[in-house]
């Protein structure tokens, strides 16, 4: 199969526009941990040139008011209809409609038949341009090229990386609840080009992405046993990880995608392996007779933190890539499983269990800071955003009805993610461009 | 990171029961049809399974006598059930699993698969551990009153086979449980 033509993403920085002076520093500030209780209002004006313009600042305002820290303005409310993106706006104007900032953009279509977006983000109070750039792609790729905006305005005003162009891989569930059709998906963050990657005839579950190439690796449940699977997103090809006696799951890559750590169960013990996806060596990490999986990467590949119940109930445990080290990091009452490590390494999520109640929450990985985001009758199966400052989980009713939801991280944004159907097991991508 | 983006397979366009997505990708072939959620009439082919009314014509109805599986679920029984978070075996449990063990002892060339279930009030993966205790916990126990380990395999399904929907302590109790399969070897 031939793969897209690679965006091109050509960072180029404007000339000012006659302005005495370089690209100002951003007066305008988003303190991620506080700005979700005023969010930022933000002009967001089609981007002109060709329909498609109107396309992209559509996602473009949609990923920004998700973060729950922008407010996109209502464009019925804009001073000036026709922007060109290489003539200052009239600043007054939209000071008297309350913008601090205003993105401007157009698409052209160049002679090669690509696509080209320039796009300016304006301070309007202090009269100035933060930021200003152009990307280039194959057409079809105005929904990347959207997300890269996206991200770009975030990470100006926030000095955080930003976390747009980026897929989920998750389960999409359907049929009775005795009798639940669980299928392999994959979507673009925002619920765009969904893909359904198995046709439901055997079970999925926790499917993962690979750091490094498109691939996917998921557990699948038959009656005659369980199996992890390689997906090769490009090909469709599956492969089978290593043959086992009993059960395996919870299989993860490692932070340099050349091995999967995974749960194998003999004669009713489960323990931890990690295999090599080259050589195929498998190395047992855990040998307690405890119930130990969901193991997680930190993101040096150095440590993992995983789910053990050797101390008598369900605990986080952190320990060496090679097993040796372990020690317990979770010390609150409850239950807490499904740790998974932030890609920056700050902070460990999980799902704590106490009472009737379940929560995603985060420590820091020597167990402190504990903190909860989340309570329902079952949230469960945190998956990072790779800027770590969002999560995306399950959310299931009593009656069984589960959907997947995001929180971020100062536990301030909680809403349904935007894939509208019942759904579980998410899992995010890293930044794919 | 540069990263080749999505396939130049031909599109099979893709209409979805919710909102309709403009533009572009191409994606792996769509496997099976759209989704439709989980449908309060099962629509879109997720039917329920057919009752034994709609077993198909021509098939004989399944058989009950000695050494049937039939048999097998009303003499001796084929459900177990455990205490919450636990995989040992209760005394009634224990009474279930003779009997099945005397059956198993009189139709020796029965195999069968043991699989462990849990509640809904636990994580996945956990329950998948959880649940491989369980049947091993029943796999052991049959071993010990006589039964050749070759005639027993395991299996979990963690949380993910409920036999009861319901989400009170009785539906709960129900779900956690050691369900005993025949395999092969019945009449």
């Amino acid at each position: 199969m031939n793969s897209w033509a690679v965006i091109c993403a050509f960072i180029a920085a404007f000339a000012g526009l006659g302005m005495a002076t370089a690209p100002a520093r951003a007066s305008i500030v988003i303190n991620v941990d506080q700005g979700a209780s005023q969010p930022l209002p933000i002009a967001i004006a089609n981007f002109s040139g060709s329909p498609v313009g109107a396309q992209i600042s559509q996602v473009v305002a949609a990923d920004l008011e998700r973060s729950g820290l922008f407010r996109p303005l209502d464009p019925n409310t804009f001073p000036e209809s026709t922007l060109d993106v290489n003539l200052q706006p009239h600043f007054d104007l939209w000071k008297s409609i309350g913008a601090p900032a205003l993105l401007v953009g157009q698409v052209v279509n160049e002679a090669d038949g690509r696509l080209r977006v320039d796009f300016r983000l304006w301070d309007v109070y202090a009269g100035d341009q933060p930021l200003g750039l152009k990307f280039t792609s194959a057409p079809e790729n105005w929904r990347p090229i959207a997300h890269k905006i996206a991200d770009a305005v975030y990470e100006k005003l926030t000095g955080e990386k930003g976390y747009f162009d980026t897929r989920v891989v998750f389960v999409a569930e359907s049929g009775p609840k005795l009798k639940r059709i669980r299928r392999l998906a994959t979507m673009d963050q925002d619920g765009a080009n969904p893909s359904y990657l198995t046709d439901g005839s055997y079970m999925v579950f926790t499917p993962r992405f690979s750091p490094t190439r498109q691939e996917i690796t998921f557990m699948a449940l038959r009656p005659t046993g369980a199996s992890i699977y390689l997906f090769n997103i490009e090909t469709g090809r599956q492969e089978i990880l290593g043959h086992f006696p009993g059960m395996v799951f919870a299989p993860r890559f490692s932070p340099d995608g050349h091995k999967v750590a995974f749960s194998a169960e003999k004669g009713g013990n489960t323990d931890i392996y990690v295999m090599d996806l080259v050589s195929h060596a498998t190395a047992r990490v855990t040998s307690d007779p405890a119930i130990d999986t969901s193991p997680s990467f930190a993101p040096d590949g150095g440590q993992l933190v995983f789910n053990s119940d050797r101390g008598g109930s369900p605990q986080l445990y952190v320990m060496g890539a090679d097993g040796s080290g372990v020690h317990r990091v979770s010390f609150g009452s409850g239950r807490y499983t499904t740790p998974v490590w932030s890609p920056d390494g700050k902070l460990i999520a999980f799902t704590k269990q106490e009472g009737d109640e379940f929560h995603i929450g985060v420590m820091r990985p020597d167990g402190s800071g504990e903190r909860l985001l989340t309570t329902s009758y079952l949230d469960e199966g945190p998956t990072w955003a790779p800027n770590s400052r969002v999560i995306m989980f399950s959310r299931e009713t009593r009656g069984g009805d589960s959907r997947l939801w995001t929180v971020d991280v100062s536990g301030q944004v909680i809403r349904p993610a935007p894939y509208p159907l019942p759904a579980s097991d998410p899992a995010w991508s890293p930044l794919l461009h | 990171m540069n990263v080749s983006m999505r396939n130049t397979v031909k599109l099979v366009v893709v209409v979805l029961a919710a909102a309709a997505f403009a533009g572009c990708a191409s994606h792996p072939k769509l496997a099976g049809p759209a989704p439709t959620g989980y449908g309060p009439h099962h629509e879109g082919g997720y039917g329920p399974p057919p009752s034994s009314d709609e077993v198909s014509q021509g098939e004989e109805p399944a058989a009950t006598g000695p050494g049937s599986a039939r048999d097998f679920v009303i003499n001796a029984g084929d459900l177990v059930y455990f205490d919450f978070d636990s995989y040992g075996l209760r005394d009634d449990a224990r009474q279930v699993l003779d009997a099945q063990a005397g059956w198993l002892r009189r139709y020796p060339q029965v195999r069968v698969r043991i699989e462990g279930n849990c509640d809904e009030r636990g994580t996945r993966e956990y329950n998948f551990a959880l649940g491989a205790r369980r049947a091993d916990s029943i796999r052991q126990y049959l071993v010990g009153r006589g039964i050749e380990g070759a005639r027993i395999e395991t299996i979990s399904y963690g949380k993910e086979r409920p036999i009861d929907p319901g989400d009170d302590d009785a539906a709960l109790a129900k779900n956690r449980n050691g369900h005993t399969v025949i395999t092969g070897g019945a009449r």
